[in-house]
């Protein structure tokens, strides 16, 4: 290979090629799927990842631009190299899949998630979930002599701290939208 | 000029416009109007096939006789749930197929009408992308869209879904010039950098060897032309998936057979052994690659493919070159003759002799009889005897198949149809009925088992109908050949449900259709059956009854790398064993 002095790669313009291929570690990545709003678009991105056996942390979807017809997919899914590699590949060979990002490797991005927390309690635990929820800059949206509900929006592990936190408090349900995520700058 | 008109004259008018000849179909009711339409025109053939499976497979073998999209027309329900095996079929073997199916009108959607089915929701892993039209107005586009799709980039299966409402509404036909561009736009151009860089590889390559796949056929005859100039120019031998056979010709100087599970030894060997590998259009199946841990452990390997995905999917390739097999051969060859035309040619003469030391092995050879018709023996005097025809194979899957692709030989593109992804055990006689729709005066054969003939043996009946000489050359062992091979091989010689019994009467069988047939199991009366069905002029059945526990050679036993195959003299006991004991 080196003795012919051929780049790993060198003409697929990837990050993929500055990380060992035959990795075994899991990465996680946030991908960002802008596709065609038309119906079953979204079955499509699914039984791709149910049929080939990857994973999917989470997904949000919703349309972006009403008269361009387009949706923005965000999925968050963990894999190795090779197969995360695959996974773009195999999204972009979707015909209503306009385009693939990975913004995990694509440069700096955000990462947002709404979470809405029911806990339920009485006395010192209520002050105390309330007092978190300070911490945390949690709203409460709902509110009953024996209950709350927060929203609080930050990244995934934002989110799973504060449940973490809640948990002995009373915390009863709680409802994720899954991550949305941009790159950042222009 | 108004083009006014129902959903069902636009399916008629949007095929006329794409210049479809042939449909394959089969009526029922939620796609009357459409055969309303067929009825009253003379511009496009309607094949009435005997099952939908058959329609598909038939539109294959037209397709890949022709370059050309094959066209299926089929009912709701049933209909479209038959044609699913020909279009996952013609997903793994990157065949484009246009499925047409009727649908429950669109106010019974979603009530379990009669012969409902959700179509696009079954067919959706298995087809390249697939529409459910509930609007008159979007009829025309979708279907030139689906022309588009089902031929743009890697080739592929696409359905359209028709509610009959909607073939009976009437609104304006759009033509193919009146239509958006199609956002779907695969890139055909290779990267000029990473081509030269092949180009470099090439010059300095010791050992190298082009892996050839069906890419190349499916990228068009110029595609095959190119390849033979490369590998002719530089003196690089060229082995072939089961896809890819008849890209470079049998006859070339260059060609050292089939590779992979059951290809031959000096491939498989120099496929092990090289220090270049350039695979165009080929996938790096697991029939090719064998235990992908010690695949072509040594080599550079370079991977030319339109679908990226196929790139790094399986092997992790050196060099990745997306684009058209055509488009970048071209550019290949340019920027290689332009630096020069070099190459390593003293150590490209030393590669050879050694891939000639491999084929003194004579892998193929087996132990002929004067009693029993030898399957192999049966498939050498088939390629003597048809060797100047103008000749179109198919095959169904198993033994006969691995055999047909060692003994026969093809010199040129689209001329071998069988089932190489899939592997789908009744697709040899419809195929050979849709290879002879494209080309009436061609001799088209069908090389079958017995036990695959059966699956679709209702096909003879459009054969006869349709006045298609198809010839139906059957290696009788009255046995699932390959299921039993790996029986013999995996599970202690039980022979667990892998016989042909109750077989019926071919012969008559025959006569019963309405055609002719022949029966031969001594070795001497062979070639004149062989004539005998070649001449016939009409469909034929010829029975051949052979060796019954003739086992496939050479092969690489599954989980094994290449340099591990068995050839027909070696012993098999334990040959699979550990973890290729679970592959398949």
């Amino acid at each position: 290979m080196n003795a012919l002095n051929i780049q790993k790669g060198a003409s697929s313009h990837s990050a993929y090629d500055l990380r060992d291929p035959n990795a075994q570690v899991e990465e996680r990545h946030t991908l960002a799927v802008l596709v065609e709003n038309e119906p079953g678009v979204l079955a499509r991105v699914i039984g791709l990842f149910s049929g080939r056996g990857y994973n999917i942390d989470s997904l949000t979807v919703a349309e972006v631009d009403h008269t361009g017809h387009q949706s923005r997919i965000t999925m968050v899914t963990s894999g190795t190299p090779a197969v995360i590699e695959q996974i773009k590949a195999q999204l972009g060979r979707i015909v209503p899949v306009h385009e693939v990002h990975d913004l995990t490797v694509e440069g700096a991005s955000v990462e947002r998630e709404l979470g809405l927390f029911k806990v339920c309690g009485q006395g010192d635990k209520r002050v105390e979930a309330l007092r978190i929820a300070e911490i945390f800059r949690a709203n409460v949206v709902d509110s009953t002599l024996e209950s709350f509900v927060f929203e609080l929006v930050g990244t995934p592990s934002k989110l799973d701290a504060f449940a973490e936190l809640m948990r002995p408090l009373g915390l009863k349900e709680l409802a994720r939208t899954g991550v949305a995520a941009l790159a950042r700058g222009i | 000029m108004s083009r006014t008109m129902t959903g069902a004259r636009m399916v008629v008018e949007a095929l006329r416009d794409q210049g479809v000849d042939t449909v394959f179909g089969y009526p029922g009711g939620a796609v009357l109007p459409i055969y309303d339409e067929l009825f009253q025109q003379n511009d496009i053939t309607h094949v009435l096939v005997r099952h939908e499976q058959g329609a598909v497979h038939m539109a294959e073998g037209y397709a890949r006789s022709t370059g050309k999209p094959g066209v299926v027309l089929v009912t709701s329900g049933p209909g479209a749930t038959n044609a699913v095996t020909g279009l996952t079929d013609a997903l793994m073997d990157s065949i484009p197929i246009i499925v047409l199916s009727g649908q429950v009108p669109t106010f019974l959607i979603g009530t379990d009408g009669f012969q409902e089915a959700d179509t696009v929701g079954i067919t959706r892993p298995c087809t390249k992308h697939n529409w459910l039209v509930k609007d008159t107005a979007k009829l025309s586009e979708t279907i030139h869209k689906a022309f588009h799709v089902a031929t743009s980039g890697r080739p592929g299966p696409v359905l359209v879904d028709i509610p009959k409402d909607v073939q009976f509404a009437e609104d304006e036909y759009r033509g193919l010039k009146q239509i958006e561009p199609a956002r779907y736009q695969p890139v055909r151009k290779g990267d000029v950098t990473a081509i030269t860089q092949l180009a470099e590889l090439i010059e300095k390559a010791e050992r190298p060897i082009l892996y050839t796949g069906g890419g190349v056929i499916n990228s068009g005859p110029g595609a095959s032309q190119l390849l033979r100039e490369l590998a002719d120019a530089t003196n690089i031998p060229v082995t072939s998936t089961l896809m890819g056979l008849g890209a470079y010709p049998a006859s070339g100087r260059n060609w050292i057979g089939m590779l992979g599970m059951h290809g031959l030894y000096e491939a498989n060997l120099a496929m092990h052994d090289c220090d270049l590998m350039i695979n165009i259009g080929a996938r790096f199946d697991d029939r090719i690659t064998g235990r992908v841990a010690d695949f072509s452990p040594g080599s550079i390997k370079a991977h030319i493919d339109i679908d990226p995905s196929s790139i790094n999917k399986v092997i992790h390739v050196d060099l990745a070159i997306t684009g058209d097999v055509g488009h970048v051969l071209e550019d290949l060859l340019k920027i290689w003759k332009s630096r020069g035309r070099k190459t390593n040619s003293a150590a490209i003469g030393k590669w050879w002799e050694k891939i000639e030391g491999w084929k003194s092995k004579n892998c193929l050879a087996y132990k002929n009889s004067d009693t029993i018709i030898k399957p192999q023996y049966a498939l050498q005097r088939l390629q003597a005897l048809t060797a100047g025809h103008d000749r179109y194979i198919t095959t169904e899957v198993g033994q006969h198949q691995m055999w047909a692709a060692q003994f026969l030989h093809f010199d040129d593109p689209n001329r071998w149809m069988t089932s190489g992804g899939l592997g789908t055990m009744g697709y040899g006689l419809p195929a050979s009925v849709g290879v002879q729709m494209a080309h009436r005066d061609s001799l088209v054969i069908n090389v079958a088992g017995e036990a695959s003939w059966l699956m679709n043996m209702q096909e003879m009946g459009t054969a006869v109908q349709f006045r298609l000489p198809v010839k139906q050359f059957i290696l009788n062992n009255e046995r699932l050949g390959m299921v039993r091979q790996w029986q013999q091989l995996l599970h202690g010689e039980r022979y667990s449900q892998s016989w042909s019994d109750s077989l019926p009467d071919f012969v008559k069988l025959a006569e019963a259709f309405g055609c002719k047939g022949a029966q031969v199991q001594d070795p001497k009366d062979l070639d004149d059956a062989i004539r005998q069905m070649i001449e016939y002029d009409g469909p034929f059945i010829l029975d051949v009854l052979v060796e019954k526990h003739e086992n496939c050679f050479p092969m690489i036993p599954s989980g094994k790398p290449h340099n591990e195959m068995l050839l027909g003299d070696a012993s098999t006991e334990g040959a699979i064993q550990g973890a290729g004991a679970a592959l398949v």
